[in-house]
This record gives structure tokens, sequence and C-alpha cells, in this order.
């Protein structure tokens, strides 16, 4: 209790809206059956009813109740990025530690494939790859988790170095212990701090690649709810003056900068940086 | 004008420890006339160099200066401005600190910034900084002083960069310069000519200073009066050849005796060769200089052998060949007559238990994550496999041979002092029960009361325990006090090497020379003695060696 009370208090107003801002959306995503009036795809009214009135944010575009499908796409979008996100970053750090700890040609090796991955930019990699293999849920975690490995295997590595030089972790070495010790018991503690604050940022990258993915028809496909799909599948509606796409849109840009919000803080104290008088 | 150049009356400064307000300097006074040199001594955490910073009017970060008052000629400087406190700094009051290296712009000569301060102060144009510079690059002894500063300072050595500082102090003519530990960082040999020159420099301009170091014997050298500090308080304060021929309080009476010499070696009986180096030459991967050339040193079961050199010798860079960080390109290293593998991965466990190293800095010797208990457990269930119970009850047995308390078990390294931590790493040394402990400089980085306490420890525990020590160190006082044999070090080669008996008795062999003269005595007219005889060709420096 202690320690949450001393994270409250560490935290500027900016960072303090941040944090209500995520818990807010990830009460949404965790509760979402009990909190929403309908179910995801049930077809409750007539198409694009307006807001106000029976429904609080009116109907899609085939009559299902917004409000309870951007409930449900937060619990969707939101689970699904934390599970690529996770993904990711074990992939990620595991090869970046083992790359900084064996060093030489394993080190070598790994990184110039991190490079030429790195290279292709994220969207377009990412449409290629689904466009082959298909839009399971299962593989979009996967694909999406290798594409985001990749530059946390650079920021792993380059924290991991920074341990490796300590002379604990040579102690360690001249007593004849192993990789795995090495890297899970001296190195992981040590590096958790920068690394906690990184699995944030990626998450918000993680979160904006799946709506884009979803925008594209590339992500989850439909009947789950999904904020980008949403955007996608009311967009026509602009050209009859309905508000109902830039409801999805909002979501996504207000859970977007929350996090940014929050770890933006989070970066600057695991940083080290000083606040100097 | 007032007769006294600085008064400090009365002064407080809290620091902001953990959230609260503690007091590091607790309500003390100094004065300082024209031209007196004031020497602050103390461990770290007395406070001198929070106390002598304050001729700046400077509080470090996390620090506030609560009440009291300094006037500098007069003029009250708690309560200025910093825009006021700007024109006093650089000006009047000039400060050299600790690290040269770290204290220059490596991207501007020597010369653009020693014309920083005068210039900006108005007080001269650039040309006539530039003529300056040189002459005070002359004053200061520095070679080829026309054109050094048209160096960075990367391009200069250590002790040179030192007097650039200090020329770059004296730039703006001040009245106070205020000298933090200028000389600790740098080698024995180094150190007299930076002692020197600024001694020297600042007697014929007529400066006053504050000079902070910890060490008595350097103070001792530089100062009219000396200001003993502990814990924030005063201990005691007088003139430096008074206190030295009669220190008053107990403490200033430690201070003075830490380099008392130990009689008596314990004799163990017939000797056993443990460690043979024979004929071993060593370079880093990837480059063409050789860093250790033809090194040949034998450690016999029970004894010490120290291995004395300066930076840059290859003494550490022994220590890596020895435990296998570092194979070398010819020659081997043998335990008990078996040949050790060159690379450490592919020793046994057996060998890599047998040999145990201590480091230097205990803070990053040591998992900032792993409690007490688990940095030295781990070594007694990796080598011994004693687990559960059986390793807890070792772990306390071993807290008690390091006379650490057995509560101590469940910290981590941030909550314990420097000697402890030290204390802890020579105990996760023991845990794995080794033969052979190489001692990495263990004791340069602790506080001279403290490090006497580390070096008894070591060797009541070789009295008990039979252990060998391989003892790394530049510092010749602690090589007295605790080797068999020495084994001196210059250069990437062994120069010297002996009984402790040979080396350190008449006639010296001239590197030999050459160190031992260059440790600072109690004596104050050693470093003016010193500095005539090297004038006169009667005493060994460094070119003298070299040809």
């Amino acid at each position: 209790m202690r320690h949450l009370i001393a994270f409250w208090e560490d935290l500027n107003i900016s960072a303090r809206i941040g944090l209500g801002i995520v818990v807010f959306f990830a009460t949404c995503a965790i509760f979402a059956p009990w909190l929403a009036p309908y179910g995801e795809s049930e077809i409750v009214g007539d198409v694009w009813e307006p807001l106000g009135g029976e429904f609080m944010f009116g109907t899609d575009q085939i009559g299902r109740d917004l409000l309870s499908r951007l409930i449900f796409g937060a619990r969707n979008t939101m689970a699904l990025a934390i599970v690529s996100t996770t993904v990711s970053f074990t992939m990620g750090a595991v090869l970046g530690f083992i790359a900084a700890t064996r060093g030489g040609m394993t080190d070598q090796v790994l990184s110039r494939v991190v490079d030429v991955v790195i290279s292709i930019p994220t969207l377009i990699a990412s449409l290629i790859v689904l466009s082959a293999v298909g839009t399971a849920t299962p593989t979009l975690v996967l694909v999406i988790g290798i594409i985001y490995a990749m530059p946390v295997y650079r920021i792993a590595r380059a924290v991991a170095m920074d341990i490796e030089v300590m002379d604990y972790v040579e102690a360690a070495r001249l007593r004849g212990e192993g990789l795995w010790w090495l890297m899970t018991r001296e190195i992981l503690p040590n590096a958790l701090t920068p690394l906690a604050a990184e699995f944030g940022l990626r998450f918000c990258f993680v979160f904006l690649l799946i709506a884009s993915l979803s925008f594209l028809g590339m992500g989850l496909q439909p009947p789950l709810a999904d904020w980008g799909a949403m955007v996608r599948g009311n967009a026509d509606g602009i050209a009859w003056g309905f508000m109902h796409p830039l409801l999805p849109a909002a979501c996504i840009a207000a859970l977007t900068i929350g996090i940014n919000l929050l770890i933006d803080r989070w970066v600057h104290k695991a940083s080290g940086l000083r606040d100097d008088q | 004008m007032s007769e006294k150049l600085l008064e400090v009356k009365d002064l407080l400064i809290e620091a902001d420890i953990d959230g609260e307000w503690k007091p590091i300097v607790n309500h003390l006074s100094m004065t300082l006339e024209r031209g007196e040199v004031l020497g602050l001594i103390g461990e770290s955490g007395a406070g001198k160099s929070t106390f002598g910073l304050t001729a700046l009017g400077y509080a470090k970060p996390g620090c506030r200066i609560v009440s009291g008052s300094i006037l500098l000629d007069g003029d009250e400087l708690v309560g200025k401005s910093d825009a006021e406190l700007r024109k006093v700094r650089g000006n009047k009051v000039a400060y050299v600190a600790q690290s040269a290296a770290a204290s220059f712009n490596p991207a501007h000569t020597l010369a653009e910034q020693f014309a920083e301060s005068p210039v900006q102060h108005g007080n001269i144009t650039m040309a006539e900084a530039q003529k300056r510079s040189v002459e005070l690059f002359r004053q200061l002894d520095l070679p080829d002083p026309e054109h050094i500063g048209e160096r960075y300072p990367h391009q200069v050595s250590g002790g040179q960069l030192q007097r650039a500082m200090t020329a770059m102090a004296l730039g703006s003519d001040p009245d106070i310069i205020v000298f933090d530990e200028p000389t600790t960082a740098l080698d024995v040999t180094t150190q007299i000519e930076v002692l020197g020159a600024i001694k020297e420099a600042v007697k014929a301009r007529n400066v006053a200073a504050i000079y902070i170091s910890h060490d008595l014997a350097v103070v001792a050298q530089m100062a009219d009066r000396i200001m003993v500090m502990r814990y924030g308080d005063l201990i005691e304060e007088g003139d430096a050849r008074e206190m030295l021929a009669n220190p008053r309080e107990p403490y200033t009476q430690e201070l003075l005796n830490v380099r008392a010499q130990r009689g008596g070696r314990y004799d163990h009986g017939k000797e056993e060769l443990q460690l043979k180096i024979e004929n071993v030459t060593a370079r880093y991967p990837g480059t063409r200089i050789d860093v250790l050339t033809n090194i040949n040193v034998e450690v016999v079961k029970g004894k010490t052998v120290a291995v004395v050199g300066e930076s840059g010798s290859g003494k550490s860079t022994l220590a890596r060949v020895i435990t296998g960080l570092l194979p070398p390109s010819q020659g081997s290293v043998k335990f008990h007559d078996r040949l050790l593998t060159p690379d450490l991965r592919s020793r046994p466990k057996e060998d890599l238990q047998r040999i145990q190293m201590i480091y230097q800095m205990a803070d990053v010797a040591m998992n900032p994550r792993h409690k007490i208990k688990d940095i030295i457990g781990r070594p007694v269930e990796f080598y011994l496999g004693m687990k559960g119970e059986q390793r807890e009850q070792r772990v306390l047995e071993l807290l008690r041979q390091i006379e650490i308390p057995e509560e101590y078990a469940e910290r981590y390294p941030a909550q314990l002092s420097g000697g402890e931590k030290q204390r802890i790493c020579i105990a996760r040394a023991l845990a794995a029960e080794p033969e052979l402990i190489i001692c990495d400089e263990v004791t340069s980085a602790l506080d001279q009361l403290v490090a006497e306490g580390i070096l008894d420890l070591l060797l009541n525990l070789q009295k008990e325990l039979h252990v060998s020590y391989l003892f790394i160190t530049h510092d010749l006082a602690t090589v007295k006090a605790i080797a068999d044999e020495i084994v001196v070090m210059y250069q990437g080669a062994v120069v010297e090497q002996g009984t402790k008996a040979e080396i350190l008795s008449p006639p010296y062999p001239p590197y030999t020379e050459l160190l031992l003269s260059s440790v600072p005595e109690m004596d104050p007219d050693w470093l003016d003695d010193l500095v005539a005889r090297r004038k006169r060709g009667e005493a060994p420096t460094a070119e003298s060696i070299s040809s």
C-alpha cells in the first residue's frame, strides 16, 4: 500500500491524468460483460441512430449499440495489445540479453538480422505478412510480437551491456556461473526499471498498430469489436453528417495520450535524469 | 578593507538525506588571511568539501546554507543572488576540482578555456589572456608553455591537465583558490610535480588558498594552518607544524599514526609453492602492443606477494591473466604445478574455486539487487553444495569472521558503509574456501582509518586460514604493512622483485627509489626538500629513470 501511495505522490499532474485515463479504460476492458448494456454483436436498433436518446452513443452501421461495442472494443484491442507486447518483450529481451552476454559472433549475427527486420516499415511489413498468412488472432499476436521484438532487442541489449561491464557480473563469471544465471539473476533484476518503462511505450505503439491494421481490414475480424474496425465501418456515415466514426477514433486518441502521459514520467525517472533545482 | 580576507561565522549547512534535512556542517567558523594556505582535512563524509566550497558561496545540489555568514573581504555572500555570486566566482575566488579530466571541455583547447574566466569577467582581452596563459603555464612548469595552450585536453597527461586547471584558476588573479583534492586521482610520482608547481605558484602570487584533502601528509606540505573535520564538526585547528608535532585530539593522532608499520610476520614453516606465473606475455585481442612482457612471479602458500606499480603498469592486467579473463599470448600460469587453462571458460570448477578475487570498488562489485546473505551464500552453494539450513549457518559463520553483525544478512549493499561493503566482498571470497585471494587495490577507495581495519582483517584471516594473497596496489605504505614479497611493475614489465627486506632497504633499485621518494611524509618540509634535491640531481625523477 505504501508503495502505491509513494507511486502516486511521485507523479506530476499530467502523469496523474494519464493514469486516470488508463485506469478508466482498463476497468472498461476488464468488466466489459457487466458494464455493456447490450451484447457485442447484438442488433438492437435501426442503422445509425443518433447519439443521445435510447442508445447513449447511438448505433453503428448495422444497428448494434455503439456504447457496448466501444466497451468490448476496449477489451479486445487492449487484450490483444498486451499479449502482443508481452510476446515481443519476452522475445526481444531474451535475445538482447543473450547478445549482450555472449558478445562476439552471436551478437553480430543477431544484431544484423534485427537491423534488417527493423529497416522494413512496420505497417507495410505487417500488411504483407498478414495478407500472406491470414489474420487469425494467434497469427496476429505472433506477427506483431516478432515485429516489435526488434526495437525491444536493441534497448534490452543496450541496457544489458551497461550492466554487463559491472564488476559484479565479472565476479559471477569468475565464479563459473553459466549464461542463464548471468542473464536472469545478475542482469535482469537491474534491468527491470528501464525495461518496464519501455513496456509501456511499446504498448502504445502496438495498440496503434492494431487499430491501424483493423482500420485497413487486416486486424481483428468482424464480428469482434475493435476501435479501428469501428472507425472504418462507420466511416461512410460522415458523408451523411453522422458523428459515429469519431467516437472510436476519440477513444484511440484518448488511450494513447493517456499512456504516453503516464509513461513519460516513468521513462524520465528510469533514465536517471536529475530534476535539477 | 578588512584585515581578514575570508571570514566564515557559525555556518550551518543541511543536506536533504532521504527526505529529511540533516546538518552536515555544524556551526563552523573559519578565517583566512591574505596569502595564507588553510588545509581542511577529514575522511569522506566529514563535510570538508561542502565547507570549503562556501568560500565561493556555493552549496552542492541537495544542500542548503541555513544560517551563518560568509564575509569575503567584508562582502556578505549568504543571501546573494546567483547573478551577484557569478561576479565573485572565477574572479575573486577560483576553484580547482579533483578530476581535471572531467572539468575540461574536450571540444576546446587549453588556452581557450583558460581565457574563459578572465575575459568574461571583463578583466582583460583575448589577446592579453593568451599572453597571460603562456606566463602561467611556464610558472606551473608545464612543458613547452608557448604552444601547450593550443592542445586539447586529451592531448596532455593527467598531471599536466591538473596544472593547467590551476593555471586557469590563477588566470583571473583571484584572491582565494579552493583546491578540492587536486592530486587524489594522480599517481604518486605525478603528484609530486603537481604539488610542487602549485605551492610555488601560490606563494609567488600571494594568493590565499583552501586545500581540501583526506591525505594528511599531502596537506602538511601545502598548508600554513590546518582544520581537522569529522561528521560536520571541527575536531582540531591550529598551525600546521604545531599540529603535526603535537596533535592534541585523539582523532588527529589516529590520522597521523595511520602509516605505522606492522612488525613480526607469522612464519608458516616449510614453503609450498602455490602459484607460478612463467614468462607470461599478453596483449588485448586485436591490438599490437604487449601489455605484459615476460612476467615471472611465484606465490608461496600463506604468504603475501604485493604487486606494486602506477597506473598503466599492468598489475591489474596480470590479475586478469591469472583468473583467465585474458589468455596470455605466451607463457603459462600453474597452480600447484598443474597448468591452468588460459581461458576461464574451460577451467573446471575446482580451479575456479581455488583462486578468488576482491575488487577495488565494493559498490560495483556486488549486485545491488541481491541481499547480503545471497551474495555470500551463492559461492557457498555453488562450490560446496550446501543448501538450506546448512548454507544459512555457514553464511552467519562467515559474517562473524569478518566482524559484521548477523542482522546485516537481510540487508542490501546500498545500506552498508564503504568499509562494511568491502568486508562482505572479503567474506564472499572466503566463502569459496580458496587457497589464493587476489586483492585488486582493495583499500584504495577507502578512507585511511577504514583501510587500516580492512588490512588488519586480511592479516588476521591469513594467520587463521593460511590463505595466500596477491596484493595489487599502488600505495607503498600498504605494501610496507602487509607484504612478504614485492614485485614492482613498470609499463608491463617486472622491474624489481624480491623479499620485502631486499626491496625496501637501501641501496634501492632506481624505480623503487623513485616510488619511495615520492610518497609524502608527515614532515612539512618534505616537499620543498625533495623538489630542491631533484633540481640538484640528488634524487631521481621520471625522466632520469627512463634515460
